[in-house]
């Protein structure tokens, strides 16, 4: 068989299989990415929660984002591959049962991806101006409604570009829960190739597949960047002559 | 009830070994306009920033209403309804459009339902000149507009007292005129202001009262005309002649 007839053998036996790999490899990435962004959210607003007064509190506080902060380090520091598998057996090892593989995978990828996400979060925190702090504070409100309704809306659209990368990095990164047996696409080609025994066929259908993903969401993220800018037209309503004048302008920042 | 809204004595703040404030007292009555001037680097908006829990005081008391606004028990969120402050950076929410910006406070702090919150809002807005830019984002405005959306978000809250932190100084030339105008407004309104500013014009004009801060203590306390024409401290006279003839 010639190189091209080798890859529409595999299309046409294994694709059901490679895509099925497509799916949990999707699976994996968008809920890890979410979970991780929604992990990093909240430790970002922990972490900029201002002293309190009880001392019992600030107490509690500095525990917590001890804790935090060996969470960053641990889950940046080691490889994926190396939680993985401290993470299935561990768990086995400790409550003799084993957890479904796609759970663990999914486990496993937000709270790597929670790691660093909390990070670029709070890189995105920072970078906002502590006017808009004090501007919600001074009327009265908490940490948290400033930080739901002010801040983190701002956060997400400048660290969109961010989360976009992790997303793709997850699409691929994800290939390394094939050691414990997760069904993501990598564990399927694995599969496919001793199979076939068409190991570089397989491959290079297997990186078509990969790059057709991780374009497909760049280029998704590019877009909900663009709603997210907003619109830069507005309604006045009423001029000096006319009040019930309706002027349409466009402005730039 | 004390006849008296603010009761401030021997307010201390120190940033580290700096002693920033070194003693102050002062009373304010309900609708009094009390004019801060200084040189820059006294205390003035470490001052107000006190006043709204934004630094917290070091040593001595801030009575509102008679009540310790640094005690344990006392609930800062609903004091700072009703105490507002405006920034000389405006500090507006940037991703809300110019209503929201009035809005939210008064949805989250005060739970007021979103009519409600709309009907205030647009109350205010109208009566800074702002009505007919609620849809517009901050990044749309000019400092001036910013500025009067600013007064407007903490007049939204209800707010008995407004703080204003030098609420010109950002400003273009142009448009300091109107934002003294819409606080020229609210003094006359009867509502009781604290306000750091360089414009002597206004300070004069306006206020009921003029306090001189000179290195964390208040240097001088009187009223306008006396502190603009004979002013009894030397530092008073000597900072007025400075600015002033700046000014010229
Ligand atoms: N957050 C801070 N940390 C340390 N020092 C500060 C801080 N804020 C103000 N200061 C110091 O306090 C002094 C008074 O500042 P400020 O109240 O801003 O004066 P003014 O408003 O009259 O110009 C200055 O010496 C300033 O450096
Ligand atoms: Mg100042």
């Amino acid at each position: 068989m010639s190189f091209f007839e080798k890859i529409a053998y595999i299309w046409q036996k294994y694709s059901a299989t490679l895509f099925s790999g497509v799916g949990t490899t999707i699976l994996l990435a968008l809920v890890g990415t979410l979970m991780g962004l929604l992990i990093g959210i909240l430790i970002g607003i922990v972490r900029t929660l201002p002293p309190s007064k009880n001392k019992f509190v600030n107490g509690l506080m500095k525990v917590v984002n001890f804790i935090l902060a060996i969470y960053i380090e641990v889950f940046r520091g080691t490889p994926m591959m190396v939680q993985a598998m401290v993470i299935f057996y561990g768990y086995a090892k400790l409550t003799g049962i084993m957890l479904p593989v796609i759970a663990s995978g999914l486990v496993i990828v937000s709270i790597n991806t929670g790691a660093y996400m909390a990070e670029i979060v709070r890189g995105g925190i920072i970078s906002i101006d502590k006017g808009q702090f004090e501007g919600a504070q001074s009327i009265g409100m908490s940490h948290w409604q400033l930080m739901f309704h002010v801040i983190i809306p701002q956060v997400l659209r400048n660290i969109l570009p961010s989360v976009s990368n992790e997303f793709v990095i997850n699409i691929k990164d994800t290939s390394v829960l094939n050691v414990i047996y997760v069904t993501e696409l990598f564990f399927m080609a694995k599969l496919t190739a001793s199979d076939t025994n068409m190991v570089l066929e397989t491959y290079v259908i297997v990186s078509v597949m990969y790059l057709a993903m991780t374009f497909t969401v760049t280029r998704l993220l590019r877009l909900v960047e663009r709603l997210l800018e907003g619109k830069n037209n507005y309604t006045i309503h009423g001029s000096q002559s006319d009040p019930r004048a309706e002027i349409k302008v466009t402005k730039e920042a | 009830m004390s006849e008296y809204v603010f009761e401030i004595k021997g307010l201390v703040k120190n940033f580290g070994k700096n002693e920033v404030l070194k003693g102050i007292d002062l009373s304010v009555k309900q609708g009094e306009v009390v004019s801060i001037i200084g040189a820059s680097g006294s205390g003035k908006s470490t001052f107000l920033r006190c006043l709204n829990l934004l630094e917290q005081p070091t040593g001595g008391n801030i009575l509102y209403h008679g009540e310790c606004i640094t005690d344990k028990s006392f609930n800062i969120r609903s004091y700072r309804t009703k105490v507002g402050m405006v920034f000389q950076q405006f500090n507006l929410f940037n991703n809300m459009t110019v209503l929201k910006n009035c809005m939210i406070g008064q949805q989250t702090v005060l739970k007021r339902s979103k009519e409600e919150a709309k009907a205030n809002a647009l109350k205010y807005l109208e009566k800074v000149g702002m009505a007919q830019f609620i849809d517009a984002k901050p990044r749309q405005l000019s400092g001036g507009q910013k500025q009067r959306v600013a007064i407007a978000r903490s007049l939204a809250m209800d707010c008995e007292v407004i703080l204003f932190d030098e609420p010109t100084s950002a400003l273009d030339p142009e448009m300091v005129g109107e934002v003294l105008l819409v606080m020229k407004d609210l003094a006359e309104s009867g509502l009781t202001m604290l306000v750091v500013t360089h414009e002597m014009q206004f300070a004069k004009d306006v206020s009921s009262r003029v306090i001189f801060m000179d290195n964390g203590v208040i240097a001088e306390d009187d009223k306008p005309e006396v502190i603009f024409d004979s002013p009894s401290n030397p530092r008073t006279r000597e900072f007025l002649y400075r600015i002033l003839n700046k000014d010229i």
